[in-house]
């Protein structure tokens, strides 16, 4: 009894508060998105506000038991409970319920549930547990092994297929720069997701060109002298050379040409820069060569690897392909209606476009469409408010911890919000492919809901015990 | 413990502000500066017109119109939008009663007070009218165009299919269809759904509290336009369906006829039919109650999914067989005493002349010869076993089609039944039967199952002296799409082209041979057919009738295989039936019309009695 008041003392009240204001606007906007005025009562289970109502109730249960679980137990069981759901993401894809097209239910009377949602509490934990048993600087193998701890279950939740699950698990990537990932790494990877969204919106070989120029202009800011221009001399010629060689006795399309161009003049300046010492023109040369090399893995996967309608969805955020009553309607729809709201809002109930039914998938991953149609400018700013007040207090939890493992768990949470946060919003308002994943707290849903839960919980029960030894 | 990296909370928190930041520059933009979001009233409302494109007209392979479509109208209405009306009026333009109005009323308001909802399906033409001028009395309600089929001639109903509205099911499937969209459900209809279905478009306007649409809403920047449906071509010859039809009416069978130079499918009838048109608009659904209710199954596709027994027309096959594998020649001779005779076991036989060479035995259709030659197969002594010349003699018949599908452009097609080795050993025991005890496959009977469509490819493949085109009924998409490339592959069947002539030389003197030819009714003075007779014995009643053929003999220009239920032996009415469809489609007009007013007289009822 003494630990548990302990615990409540301990507890930090901003964050359960903005979880609970969250909650309740979710729901909130929840009823404002399927409401009919067949049905008015907030409380009737048989409407999704009903139920959400539900939802939350277990929510609150759900953080109470996580609250009184010892912490060492989040602790010495990490791995235990990641195997856990390693299994149960197995276990989905032989005997799940397949919904829209992809195998990640377990039908349990009336509910699905989504191991994948949970899965990143589990995920959360294994990666801080093994970070915090390497001492020194994060190093290759290191980063390798906390690679494959995030790859495991992307791999299996790839299989369902749900790709939006998948790609908020590359947010761990954040706790692994924290912890000493190099920083050219992390920048890299950022780069490429600027890369990716550049190449689909212009193509593969403007985009390489660009970065070709604009290696050389970063070589001519940091550099500034006579070898440099010389060298640009033989690359240029080189690159020329192997382009004519290339496309007329092998016949080779443009974009294996670049390719070949790229990596012969780049032996050949590589040398060049070698003899003359100068390891920022290398730097920069490796980073154009890694960003050309991935610019045609991503035109092959976007190609190859995503099924038509997820290209599609790609496709229409960035204008590419109009394929109406397909995605590019959905945007437009939920562009209208957040766009309709204008700066303060039709109003709570008020809203048309989203109860035209025309918005899909509203009360869930488009919820953010109520908020900007009934509560405009303000009410969308409000929302994206507490979203970074989460945020950063998140951080600073982090922050204040003595163990690794709790730090690095602690920035899992954080990222993970983050990446929910901004895509989800993102892809309602068109900076964002349309990727079906939910805002925290907001999307109607138990599943999120209560993985959502947890994983915060989760963070504030360790936090709550900071003092304790752990690790 | 030291923290080396401690300053990288800022960036990463830096990371978090530009997010935000991101989200409320772009929320800024749309919400604050761009005004296309607004509509420039605030008591007008947007409405979403859907633009539902026609969808593909199906014509014959002449260019003949076969399918095309009619204007229908939905009224549908938004519960919200609505004030007080005239309802006796409006339920006078209807024609519905009061009662009914107030139930659609309250189903459209249970649906959504916002949202619009479907308040009657197709209203009549007149009723159309009407609303057009008066709609401005009637907030709330708008008219939503759509098309139906509509069917030039009461003919081709299995393989066109029909179109009905799609479920909840397929709904949750396939992003495209919404609640009350129409779909292919069988037929052509289903099989090229999506060339025919086009793309919806939809658009956007303002309307007023008045119901009066103030124009397109942001200047039409959201519409999207409709993209109609491809036309198709069929390899149907019309006026070939349309006759095949009327010498099937009253009779239980089947008639399928292709072009043996293509695969391309001429006719494909299943009797007893229906109008197509019975399965279109508000009518369907009653219809199609009644239609599967009814007890001769006017519903079913015979041609495709009903499996029947080969009977004598398998000889065939066994006569193939048996020469590509050397175990018989053309010239070998079996004598005949009125049947087959081993040990205890007897294969009856008619009286014919005796011994025969093949095409002798394929004439008279002899049972005791086929017994003969098929023992002759499976005891073949290159064969360590009669199971292994029995898989040997069953990869004959999978090259020639018949236990798998064909592969149809139609849905629902039967695969039909030709046992493996292990149906026998699990029937017999593990190599514990001989040639005698599958000896009923020898005359087409016992436990194997073929489709008309798997016969009339048969049919093809005699007439091509080897090899085929799988069947298909689309022979072109739009103006320029062909049908997919698996139609235009060749299939080979294993059996040399000089193994057929004995067997054709057979099928000829069947139909045009002196005493003991087994079809002689289908004989045309002027076209050489070659043809063979079969019978297909029915556990429920009188026997089927079968028959296939092709014509001419050199250069065939149509395969055929007719079935008719219960009619008795296959000279009795498949023969003439073929022959009459050969007489209509190679010479385009029938001389012998005391043998058409013969076969349309007669019914035949599914208890085998003739009237
Ligand atoms: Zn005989």
């Amino acid at each position: 009894m003494e630990k548990n008041s302990n615990i409540l003392n301990r507890l930090d009240w901003l964050t359960v508060l903005l979880w609970g204001t969250m909650m309740i606007m979710g729901w909130l906007n929840i009823y404002a998105a399927v409401y009919n005025e067949e049905y008015t009562s907030i409380f009737d289970m048989s409407q999704r506000y009903g139920k959400q109502l539900l939802f939350i109730v277990a929510a609150l249960i759900l953080a109470i038991f996580v609250l009184v679980t010892d912490n060492k137990l989040y602790y010495f069981f990490a791995w235990f409970i990641y195997g856990i759901f390693i299994f149960l993401l197995v276990l989905v894809l032989l005997i799940g319920n397949e919904i829209n097209g992809a195998k990640a239910w377990f039908e349990l009377g009336p509910f699905g549930l989504q191991p994948s949602e949970f899965a990143k509490v589990a995920t959360g934990l294994a990666l801080a547990s093994y970070l915090n048993s390497k001492r020194q600087a994060i190093g290759f193998r290191t980063m390798l092994s906390a690679t494959s701890i995030i790859m495991a279950p992307v791999l299996l939740i790839a299989l369902q297929p749900d790709m939006g699950s998948v790609i908020t698990y590359f947010a761990f990537f954040i706790v692994l720069f924290r912890e000493g990932m190099s920083i050219y790494v992390f920048i890299s990877a950022l780069l490429a997701v600027v890369l990716f969204l550049l190449t689909l919106i212009f193509g593969t070989v403007p985009v390489a060109l660009g970065l070709i120029i604009l290696s050389f202009a970063a070589l001519w800011i940091f550099i500034r002298n006579l070898q440099v221009l010389m060298a640009l001399g033989v690359m240029a010629g080189a690159g020329a050379l192997s382009y004519l060689i290339g496309h007329y006795l092998f016949g080779a399309g443009v974009d294996v040409v670049i390719v070949a161009a790229v990596m012969l003049s780049g032996a050949v300046y590589a040398w060049y820069l070698y003899r003359y010492r100068l390891k920022m023109a290398l730097i920069i040369y490796t980073f154009l060569l890694g960003g050309i090399l991935f610019l045609f893995t991503v035109d092959y996967a976007f190609n190859e690897i995503l099924k038509p309608h997820q290209q599609t969805r790609i496709n229409i955020l960035l204008g590419m392909e109009d394929d109406p009553y397909g995605t590019g309607y959905n945007l437009n729809q939920s562009l209208i209606s957040i766009g309709s709201g204008g700066f303060a809002g039709k109003g709570y109930l008020n809203g048309t476009q989203t109860k035209f039914k025309f918005v899909p998938e509203q009360s869930t991953d488009f919820i953010f469409c109520t908020v900007g149609e009934e509560w405009g400018f303000i009410g969308s700013v409000v929302v994206i408010g507490l979203f970074v007040v989460l945020l950063l207090r998140l951080v600073m939890l982090a922050e204040r911890q003595r163990t690794t493992f709790v730090r690095a768990y602690g920035y899992g949470v954080f990222a993970l919000f983050l990446v929910h946060f901004f895509v989800n919003i993102g892809m309602t308002i068109g900076v964002m492919p349309v990727i079906g994943i939910p805002i925290p707290f907001f999307s109607y849903g138990g599943s999120s809901l209560w993985g959502f839960t947890i994983l915060l919980f989760v963070f504030l029960r360790l936090d709550a015990g900071r003092a304790e030894y752990l690790g | 413990m030291k923290d080396r990296y401690a300053n990288r909370k800022y960036f990463i928190m830096a990371l978090a502000i530009a997010a935000a930041a991101i989200l409320i520059i772009r929320l800024f933009y749309i919400q604050i500066i761009d005004k296309t979001y607004r509509t420039s009233a605030a008591n007008n409302v947007l409405r979403h017109i859907t633009q539902y494109p026609a969808r593909g007209l199906v014509y014959d392979r002449n260019g003949e119109l076969i399918v095309y479509n009619q204007a229908a109208y939905d009224l549908l209405v938004v519960p919200v939008q609505t004030s007080a009306f005239d309802t006796a009026r409006f339920i006078e333009i209807l024609g519905i009663d009061m009662k009914d109005f107030r139930d659609r009323m309250k189903a459209a308001v249970s649906y959504s007070r916002r949202a619009p909802s479907v308040f009657m399906k197709m209203i009549s033409s007149e009723a159309y009218g009407l609303l057009q001028e008066e709609l401005y009395r009637f907030p709330g309600f708008y008219v939503q165009a759509r098309t139906l089929r509509k069917y030039t001639k009461p003919v081709a109903a299995h393989l066109l299919g029909y179109v009905g509205e799609v479920d909840d099911k397929l709904i949750a499937q396939d992003s495209y269809y919404k609640s009350g969209d129409y779909i292919g459900v069988s037929g052509i209809e289903k099989s090229y759904e999506e060339q025919l279905r086009g793309r919806k478009g939809v658009n956007i306007f303002m309307v007023d509290v008045h119901n009066n649409i103030k124009g397109s809403y942001a200047d039409g920047r959201f519409d999207t336009t409709s993209v109609p449906g491809k036309n198709l071509w069929s390899t149907i010859d019309l006026s070939l369906q349309e006759y095949g039809e009327s010498l099937m009416r009253n009779k239980t069978g089947s008639i399928v006829a292709i072009e043996p130079s293509s695969g391309e499918i001429l006719a494909l009838v299943s009797s007893p039919s229906y109008d197509p048109s019975l399965l279109v608009g508000r009518v369907r659904s009653s219809n199609f109650n009644r239609l599967q209710a009814d007890t001769i199954k006017p519903l079913f596709d015979r041609a495709l999914m009903a499996s029947y027994p080969p009977g004598s027309t398998f000889k065939i096959m066994n006569g193939l067989i048996g020469l590509e594998e050397g175990v018989i020649r053309p010239s070998t001779l079996f004598g005949c005493s009125m049947g087959y005779h081993a040990g205890s076991l007897t294969v009856g036989c008619h009286s014919h002349d005796s011994p025969l060479d093949l095409p002798g035995a394929v004439t008279n259709s002899c049972n005791a010869w086929f017994c003969n030659a098929f023992r002759s197969i499976l005891e073949n002594k290159e064969y360590n076993s009669v199971q292994e010349a029995y898989d040997r003699w069953r990869e004959y018949l999978v090259a020639f089609g018949f236990g798998n599908k064909l592969g149809i452009d139609l849905p629902n097609e039967l695969s039909g039944f030709i046992p493996a080795r292990s149906y026998y050993d699990r029937y017999y025991g593990k190599d514990r039967w001989k040639a005698l005890t599958v000896i009923s496959l020898a005359i087409g009977q016992g436990e194997i199952g073929a489709t008309p469509l798997q016969m009339a490819n048969m049919a093809t493949v005699i007439a091509n002296r080897g090899s085929f085109y799988i069947p298909h009924i689309v022979k072109k998409i739009g103006e320029v799409g062909g049908p997919s490339s698996v139609f235009a592959q060749k299939y080979t069947t294993g059996i040399s082209p000089e193994n057929f002539e004995p067997i054709i030389e057979g099928m000829e003197g069947a139909v045009n041979g002196g005493p003991g030819a087994t079809a002689r009714g289908a004989r045309l003075d002027s076209i050489i057919i070659c043809g063979k007779t079969g019978t297909a014995q029915n556990p429920h009643g009188k026997d089927h009738s079968i028959f296939v053929a092709f014509a001419p003999k050199d250069n065939p220009q149509i395969a055929i295989a007719v079935y008719v239920e219960n009619a008795g032996f296959g000279s009795t009415f498949a023969a003439p039936i073929a022959s009459l469809m050969i007489e209509e489609y190679l010479t385009g007009k029938i001389k012998r019309k005391y043998l058409e007013d013969y076969v349309l007289k007669v019914v035949i009822t599914p208890d085998g009695k003739e009237q």
